[in-house]
């Protein structure tokens, strides 16, 4: 695992993975899409319930790209790695993009649902705050001048994130059980039968590895540029 | 320690200082809110924790660029390192000049406001302990968000915005504590509010050293 802290090894191994991830994110999205629109409508939601195939993976992606941004982040202060910090920084945006996917197919979703494009449920507003945080990251990255000390704030403050995200979870669930009326159980619950199971399992993972794909490539991006800096400084 | 607290706390509380900004600002915002919504006194009581909760989170955010910035322009954040004291009582007792001079104040001042709200006196005891138990998370958490950006030029501007949504727990928390007297059914809003102060206050000057370390720069 240690190995391919190289950059120039990461490089070598993320280009040889990049177009199997590509290739198979093809096949599951197309897959999962292929049963989702097939899938007989829900006696509760009518057609409506496809929109969930695109909306539950993104949210799940989301919070994972959390994670693992907070993780990188643990590794890049501990260890001092750049590569660490540059893989926090590639999962920031890509994070972003994901929670305001989950939020508009939300959206989409609760307009003919709940009747309204906004209802302040649960998880519609921890997302929100979700968003508000990766929003914050992204901005103290390009806020600090010097990279370094740019990766450390960054990282601190993705850990007190990932630390306080839980708290903040609970308080808004907490909240709209306070709000009897506003929240809106959803249809369902746990209670998914099989054939729309199949689908959203594999979106969730079409998902995710779209995820990883694309986080891969900025990755590689954010080495390379570095390097074209650093030829471009020594050749100046 | 009680040095550095007392010159934190005078430098605040003087004349121009960022404690009667900070209390004109949270007065102002509370005056602007009945202008925004009407006058009737139960819709405003029915909502007055919340408005205050937010109008006095928002009042000590005001305050918060300044909390390292000036000490770390002049250079006395640099001795405050070098000093005896670890940094992370530095930023602990940094976080509780913010909150003598902002949380405290906005506390005594909220009852006032309550009334001026239609708040009933329970409501109005149950504000004023909100506030109390809450308002040193705002600081605690503020102080990491104030270390975090102190090397960037303008950092008030995305301050709130790294800040705001880490204390969305303690305004639920508080508002709710309020809303629990008003409604009579129990919630347990105070406990979870002290709760979540507590390990705030706790955990806080540590993420908080950790930031101002990295911008002193060694």
């Amino acid at each position: 695992m240690l190995r391919y802290a190289n950059p120039t090894k990461f490089l070598a191994l993320s280009r040889a993975l990049r177009p199997w991830l590509a290739g198979a994110t093809v096949l599951l999205l197309g897959a999962g899409l292929a049963l989702g629109l097939r899938v007989p409508p829900d006696y509760q939601q009518g057609e409506t319930v496809k929109l969930m195939f695109l909306h539950v993976p993104a949210a799940w992606t989301a919070m994972m790209a959390y994670g693992l941004m907070a993780a990188a982040s643990l590794v890049g202060l501990v260890w001092r790695h750049p590569l660490a910090d540059q893989a926090a920084k590639a999962a920031a945006p890509l994070g972003a993009l994901f929670t305001a996917l989950g939020l508009l197919t939300g959206s989409l979703w609760g307009r003919p649902m709940w009747g309204a494009w906004w209802v302040w449920d649960g998880r519609l507003t921890s997302f929100l705050l979700l968003l508000f945080l990766y929003l914050g990251y992204i901005a103290l990255w390009n806020a600090v001048e010097d990279e370094t000390r740019a990766a450390r704030a960054a990282a601190i403050l993705a850990l007190v994130g990932a630390v306080n995200l839980p708290v903040i979870e609970f308080s808004v669930q907490w909240w709209t059980t306070l709000h009897q009326g506003e929240s809106i159980v959803r249809a369902g619950g746990p209670l998914i039968a099989g054939v729309y199971l199949w689908p959203l399992f594999l979106m969730a993972l079409g998902y995710t590895l779209l995820f990883v794909s694309l986080w891969l490539m900025r990755i590689e991006t954010a080495i390379l540029e570095r390097r074209a800096r650093t030829v471009m400084l020594e050749g100046g | 320690m009680s040095a550095l607290l007392l010159r934190d706390v005078r430098l605040a509380a003087r004349a121009g200082g960022s404690a009667m900004l900070a209390l004109a600002f949270f007065a102002g915002v509370a005056t602007l809110v009945p202008l925004g919504v009407g006058a009737e006194l139960p819709r405003l009581a029915r909502i007055a924790g919340g408005v205050l909760w937010v109008a006095a989170v928002l009042a000590a955010l005001l305050a918060l660029d300044r909390l390292f910035q000036a000490d770390f322009e002049d250079g006395s954040l640099d001795l405050l390192a070098l000093s005896p004291l670890s940094l992370e009582a530095v930023a602990a007792i940094k976080a509780s000049a913010h909150w003598l001079a902002t949380g405290l104040p906005l506390t005594l001042l909220s009852p006032l406001l309550g009334v001026m709200f239609g708040l009933p006196p329970r409501a109005l005891l149950a504000l004023f302990v909100s506030l109390l138990l809450g308002t040193p998370a705002v600081s605690a958490l503020g102080a990491v968000g104030a270390g975090l950006t102190l090397s960037v030029r303008r950092g008030g501007l995305i301050l709130p915005l790294i800040v705001l949504p880490l204390l969305a727990p303690a305004v639920i928390f508080g508002a709710g504590a309020v809303l629990e007297v008003l409604d009579g059914i129990p919630n347990g809003a105070l406990g979870l509010l002290g709760a979540f102060s507590f390990c705030a206050c706790v955990l806080s000057p540590f993420a908080t050293a950790a930031a101002v370390r990295l911008n002193l720069g060694s």
